[in-house]
C-alpha cells in the first residue's frame, strides 16, 4: 500500500484507471435503469412508485459505505501515517453527504404517495437523518479549522468516533422506534423480494459504487492539485 | 492521583466561585421550563405526557451550553498546556475535567429535574425512574460534551460546531433516558442497565478521543 503514498505515482494510476471506470459505470447504469424501468414489474400494492427503490436504495448503501471508507481511511491515516489517507477521507465526505441527502430526498418522494407523509420518524429514516447530521460535522471540521496538518487530526477523530458511535445510534434508534408503534414498522415489499426486481437493485448498486468511485478519485485529484497550488503560492511569496 | 484530586478540586472552585456554571445552567433549564408550558398551552394531561422528554431535553441542551467551558478558559490562559505537561496523563486530564463538569454542572441538574417536574405534572411513578436515568445518563452526556468540546477548542463558533458533532451522540442517550420513563415498568430495569453501559464505556472511550483532539491543538 506505501507505494501508492507517492501522490504522482497515484494520479499517473488514477488518470491511467479514470476512462475504464466512467465505462464500467455508464454500462452498469444503462443495463440497471433498463431493468428497472423497463423489465422489472410494478409491484402488486405499491404499483410504479417502486421504481424509486432503484434509486433510493442504492444511495442509501452508498452512503453507509462511504462513511465506512471515510473512517476506514482516517484509521489508515493513524496508524500508518499514510499521507494520500486524509486527502481520501476528506475528499470521500461531500460524495457520501450527497448519496444520504438523496437518499433521504428520494425516500421523502417514495413516502408521500406511499405513507401519505413527506417525513415519518421511522428508525430507518432516523439513523439515516443522524448520518447525514455525523457527515455534516465532519465536512463542518475540514471548513473551520484553517490549518490542514491539524484539520486532518482533529477529522479523523471524528470520524472514527462517529464510527464507533453509527452501531449504538442504529441500536437505540431501532428500540425506539419499536417502542412507539411496534406493529407498523415500515417493510419493504416482504422478507423475499422478486428475482426480476432484484438483479436490477443490486446492478444500480454497483453502478452506484463505481460512480463513486469515479468521483471519488476525481476529487483527490483535484485535492492533492489544490495541495500543489497553494504550496507553490506560498513558496513564491516568500521568495519575494 | 493527589495531582488529579487537586485539579478536580480546582475545577471544582472555580465553576462555583464564577457562578457560571450550575447557575446558568438552572436558570436555562427554569426559562425553558415556564416557556414551554406557554407556548404548549396549559392543559395538564399533555403537559404530564410531554413532562419526562421536556426535562430530558432541557437537560440535554443545558448540558451542550455549558459544554465549551470543559477545556476554553484552561487552553486561552494557557494551564492546559501546564496539565499537558504534568506526570498525569493527558487522557486522564480530560477525563478528570469531564468529571468536573460533571459534578459542577449535569449532576445537580439531573438532582434538581424531577423537582422541577412538579410544575410539569410529572406524574410521581415516574419520579424515581427519571432521577437514576438522569444520574447515569448526565455522567455520559458530560463526557461526550467533552469529546466535542475538545474538538472544537479555540474555534471561531466554536459553539454550533459543538452541536453538530455532539447531537448525533447524544442521541442513545435521549432515546434510552426516554424510555426508562415511559412508566412501562417492564422497560425501566433494561433502559437503566442499559443507560449505564453507556455512561460506562463514556467513561473509557470519551478521555482517549478527548485527549487526541487535545494534542491536535496542543501542538
Amino acid at each position: 500500500m506505501q507505494q501508492f503514498a507517492n501522490p504522482t505515482r497515484f494520479l499517473s494510476l488514477a488518470n491511467g484507471a479514470l476512462p475504464y471506470i466512467w465505462a464500467v459505470t455508464l454500462i452498469l447504469f444503462a443495463i440497471g435503469l433498463y431493468g428497472a424501468l423497463v423489465t422489472a414489474p410494478p409491484d402488486y400494492q405499491q404499483g410504479e412508485t417502486v421504481r424509486i427503490m432503484f434509486v433510493h436504495v442504492p444511495a442509501a448503501w452508498l452512503a453507509m459505505l462511504v462513511y465506512t471508507v471515510m473512517a476506514l481511511a482516517s484509521a489508515v491515516a493513524i496508524i500508518f501515517r499514510h499521507p494520500l489517507a486524509d486527502v481520501a477521507a476528506k475528499t470521500a465526505a461531500p460524495i457520501g453527504a450527497v448519496f444520504c441527502f438523496l437518499a433521504l430526498a428520494t425516500g421523502s418522494l417514495w413516502g408521500k404517495p406511499m405513507w401519505g407523509a413527506w417525513w415519518v420518524w421511522d428508525a430507518r429514516l432516523t439513523s439515516m437523518f443522524v448520518l447525514f447530521l455525523l457527515y455534516v460535522g465532519y465536512i463542518a471540521i475540514w471548513q473551520a479549522i484553517e490549518e490542514t496538518g491539524r484539520a486532518a487530526m482533529i477529522a479523523r477523530i471524528v470520524a472514527i468516533v462517529g464510527f464507533i458511535n453509527i452501531p449504538i445510534i442504529k441500536f437505540s434508534v431501532d428500540w425506539w422506534n419499536s417502542l412507539h408503534q411496534p406493529a407498523s414498522v415500515f417493510r419493504m415489499g416482504g422478507p423475499t423480494i422478486a428475482i426480476s426486481m432484484l438483479w436490477p437493485l443490486l446492478v444500480m448498486g454497483l453502478a452506484y459504487t463505481f460512480l463513486f468511485l469515479a468521483l471519488h478519485l476525481i476529487s483527490i485529484r483535484s485535492e492533492i492539485t489544490t495541495r500543489k497550488l497553494r504550496n507553490l503560492q506560498i513558496a513564491r511569496s516568500e521568495n519575494r | 492521583m493527589k495531582l488529579l484530586g487537586a485539579l478536580l478540586r480546582r475545577d471544582l472552585i472555580l465553576a462555583a466561585r464564577q457562578g457560571g456554571g450550575v447557575g446558568t445552567a438552572l436558570g436555562f433549564f427554569l426559562t425553558v421550563l415556564v416557556l414551554l408550558p406557554i407556548g404548549i398551552g396549559p392543559d395538564q394531561i399533555t403537559l404530564q405526557r410531554l413532562a419526562p422528554g421536556i426535562l430530558w431535553i432541557t437537560l440535554l441542551l443545558s448540558v451542550l451550553l455549558s459544554a465549551d467551558r470543559i477545556f476554553q478558559q484552561d487552553f486561552e490562559d494557557g494551564s492546559l498546556e501546564v496539565m499537558a505537561m504534568a506526570p498525569a496523563s493527558l487522557e486522564l486530564v480530560a477525563l478528570t475535567k469531564a468529571f468536573a463538569h460533571w459534578l459542577s454542572t449535569s449532576l445537580p441538574l439531573s438532582i434538581a429535574a424531577p423537582f422541577l417536574g412538579v410544575l410539569l405534572n410529572l406524574r410521581t411513578e415516574i419520579i424515581w425512574p427519571l432521577t437514576l436515568s438522569m444520574i447515569q445518563g448526565s455522567l455520559a452526556l458530560s463526557l461526550l460534551a467533552s469529546i466535542g468540546a475538545s474538538l472544537t477548542l479555540n474555534l471561531r463558533r466554536g459553539g454550533l460546531l459543538i452541536s453538530i458533532l455532539v447531537l448525533p451522540l447524544y442521541v442513545p442517550v435521549l432515546v434510552f433516558g426516554m424510555s426508562a420513563t415511559t412508566g412501562n415498568p417492564e422497560v425501566i430495569m433494561p433502559s437503566l442497565l442499559i443507560l449505564s453501559a453507556i455512561a460506562l464505556a463514556s467513561l473509557v472511550l470519551a478521555p482517549i478521543a478527548a485527549a487526541a483532539a487535545l494534542r491536535a491543538y496542543l501542538k
